[in-house]
């Protein structure tokens, strides 16, 4: 009571934030751990009783081999936006200062439009009477229109469009805290570029891969409008297979018990990268 | 007579359209401490970034032992560098930091760890080597840096302002250390500091630096006693400067008028003219505080006082408003002696201890201007 009315803005706000942490964070995800060991019911969805059926099924070869085929996916993607957008980020840690707000600004412009639109955009492109197969075979390159369209490439296409952002962000933050000092006293010890690259540069940027990984490969797999405008039905993420059981098939329980499985990848990739920041002691200084 | 081990030669380097450093020549010796002292933005950074490698002079060139270096890259130099801010690697080890180098060497792996560990003993740290940087404390690290640029037992070490980030005390016991180093070493030292003092007490020579110019390469005693100019003068400890002009000129000696009476002082290193203004130069140890009464030399008044522990550090304004700085040690007679605010004295100076220096172009060209107004 005494606290209260000594700061009651602050009251307020942490009861405001621990208020939404509790109702909008953990209430849900506790509801999804409580419907994954549930049973399945066609008239109210979920019933006793409690099992752990859902899981089981989570290792039928039919869905393991989406599972895989989506990890691979999403692998690809990240592996793709890591190619992309480390260069990206160590490109743009040196440029003046004033263009890098611009480019930052430029890379972020594109979340002003909604990602399903975008998405739709990229279909336009890559269809087979669509942009780029025009282009190709007006300047000759291709005697007949490419299939480009519902296929793996193209759902790779667009989450790497998508995701690359969440990539480069955390990497750029972690190239603009690099100490040129560093570098230069890696060259006056004998190292070259190459050496340098591997044994200061790489070791200390690697939380920014980390983060970077982390913001990519868990929404490469979580972006089901993107196979579903994109990919055909052969090319699903664990996503599709969450969004169909809840609204598809009906089946809650493995809905939940999928999206556990991501929440847990999730959090495993959190712990690596906060090792990997203590390696560097906490600050990196 | 050590021989040369650096010779930097019509040494230029621009920034955009500022010049930093202006066709400089310097030569180093082989196994000298020597110290480049200026103002910040004299060019003394930049002059170590060039010896290092991580910056390209516009002219000039580097050799060291007879080899031109100014075309090699820093990782090919056989000289390495303490960084002002250590730059020590945050994901390694103590140990693998002081390692780095020698494995880039590709030495076997016993001489490595051989090495390593006679070099942290050396810095007394044999009992860190498993720590990481953070958890050293500030003097450690520094101390860590040293190890790291001297394991691989470089021709010359750069250092730059590697104290300046240590509180007073520490920054004492390291400058004692890396004497000691250099000692035990023979490693040639070239060492950048703003801090006259530092330079002064480590130094086997000094070099001050103005506007990308050496002012003056001398002993510690030559650059304190007897500078070279006015920027010397002024920047290298603390100075009474007092006008003065030439009244006569004998074979070994010349009578100049200063602070309103007439002295005869050693003929200076320069030409000299009757009639023609000079500088007198006395630092405050120079000068002597004279009893009221006496007939020596100029009648003032204490302003200031302050103690020192080893001295008494006063100000006199003498009759026509200048201000005279003067260090006096206690002596054991004496060792009550002290100065009361606004007491009369008179202040004079040992013959033969003051330095005389001729009036510089601008202040040349800046009396003709106001005698033109």
């Amino acid at each position: 009571m005494h606290s209260i009315r000594q700061q009651p803005f602050k009251t307020a706000v942490l009861a405001l934030v621990w208020g939404w942490l509790l109702f909008l964070v953990l209430a849900p995800n506790l509801l999804v751990v409580g419907a994954s060991v549930m049973t399945r019911d066609p008239a109210t969805f979920l019933s006793l009783p409690l099992n752990l059926d859902a899981y089981r099924q989570l290792f039928d070869p039919l869905y393991l081999d989406v599972f895989l085929h989506s990890l691979y996916m999403a692998a690809m993607t990240t592996l793709i936006c890591l190619l992309i957008g480390y260069p990206f980020a160590w490109a743009l840690s040196k440029v003046a200062r004033q263009r890098q707000l611009l480019l930052i600004f430029l890379l972020i412009v594109p979340f002003w439009t909604n990602s399903l639109v975008r998405t739709y955009a990229l279909k336009l492109i890559l269809a087979t009477n669509g942009l780029l197969n025009k282009a190709l075979l007006s300047v000759g390159l291709i005697e007949e229109p490419l299939q480009m369209l519902y296929t793996e490439g193209a759902v790779i296409i667009g989450l790497v469009y998508l995701l690359l952002p969440f990539m480069i962000l955390p990497l750029y933050s972690v190239f603009d805290d690099l100490r040129q000092e560093l570098l230069l006293a890696s060259h006056d010890l004998g190292a070259g570029r190459l050496a340098t690259f591997v044994h200061v540069i790489v070791p200390l940027t690697l939380p920014g891969v980390l983060a970077g990984v982390m913001l990519v490969l868990l929404p490469a797999m979580g972006l089901f409008f993107v196979p579903d405008i994109l990919g055909g039905s052969r090319n699903l993420l664990v996503g599709n297979v969450i969004k169909n059981q809840f609204l598809d098939a009906r089946n809650w329980p493995f809905g939940a018990a999928a999206s556990i499985l991501l929440t847990l990848a999730m959090a495993l990739l959190m712990f690596a990268h906060k090792l990997s920041k203590r390696r560097l002691g906490e600050e990196g200084a | 007579m050590k021989k040369t081990l650096l010779s930097l030669r019509e040494l230029s380097k621009h920034f955009g359209d500022k010049t930093v450093l202006d066709a400089l020549n310097l030569d180093i010796l082989d196994g000298e401490f020597i110290t480049l002292l200026g103002p910040s933005g004299c060019g003394k950074t930049t002059l170590l970034r060039l010896i290092a490698g991580f910056e390209h002079p516009d002219a000039g060139t580097i050799t060291l032992d007879g080899t031109d270096l100014t075309q090699v890259p820093p990782e090919h130099r056989p000289l390495n560098t303490v960084f002002q801010h250590y730059a020590l690697f945050p994901h390694m080890s103590v140990f693998d930091n002081v390692a780095y180098g020698l494995k880039m060497e590709k030495r076997p792996k016993d001489e490595i760890r051989q090495r390593v560990d006679e070099v942290l003993a050396m810095v007394q740290l044999q009992d860190f080597a498993r720590r990481k940087p953070h958890q050293l404390s500030g003097g450690q690290q520094q101390r860590v840096a040293i190890a790291r640029a001297v394991v691989k037992r470089p021709r010359l070490l750069l250092l730059d302002e590697p104290l300046s980030a240590l509180d007073y005390k520490l920054r004492r016991t390291m400058q004692v250390e890396l004497k000691r180093l250099q000692r035990e070493l023979g490693i040639t030292f070239v060492f950048v500091t703003h801090d006259q003092e530092e330079a002064l007490s480590m130094s086997d020579r000094v070099v001050v630096l103005k506007g990308g110019l050496v002012q003056q390469l001398g002993t510690p005693r030559e650059v304190y006693e007897r500078p070279a100019n006015l920027f010397t003068a002024g920047f290298v400890g603390e100075t009474n400067l007092f006008p003065g002009r030439v009244l006569s000129q004998a074979d070994d000696s010349i009578s100049v008028d200063v602070l309103g009476f007439k002295r005869t002082l050693r003929r200076p290193g320069f030409k000299v003219q009757d009639g023609q203004p000079v500088h007198v130069l006395l630092r405050p140890e120079d000068i002597r505080v004279l009893d009221p009464d006496g007939d020596q030399g100029v009648a003032g008044k204490i302003v200031e006082r302050n103690y020192k522990g080893s001295t008494l550090d006063s100000v006199i304004q003498l009759e026509d408003g200048t201000e005279v700085l003067a260090s006096e040690f206690f002596d054991e007679d004496d060792p009550m002696f002290d100065y009361r605010l606004g007491e009369p004295v008179r202040v004079s100076w040992v013959d033969g201890w003051e330095w005389l220096l001729p009036e510089e172009a601008g202040e040349i060209a800046d009396r003709e201007l106001s005698a033109d107004a």
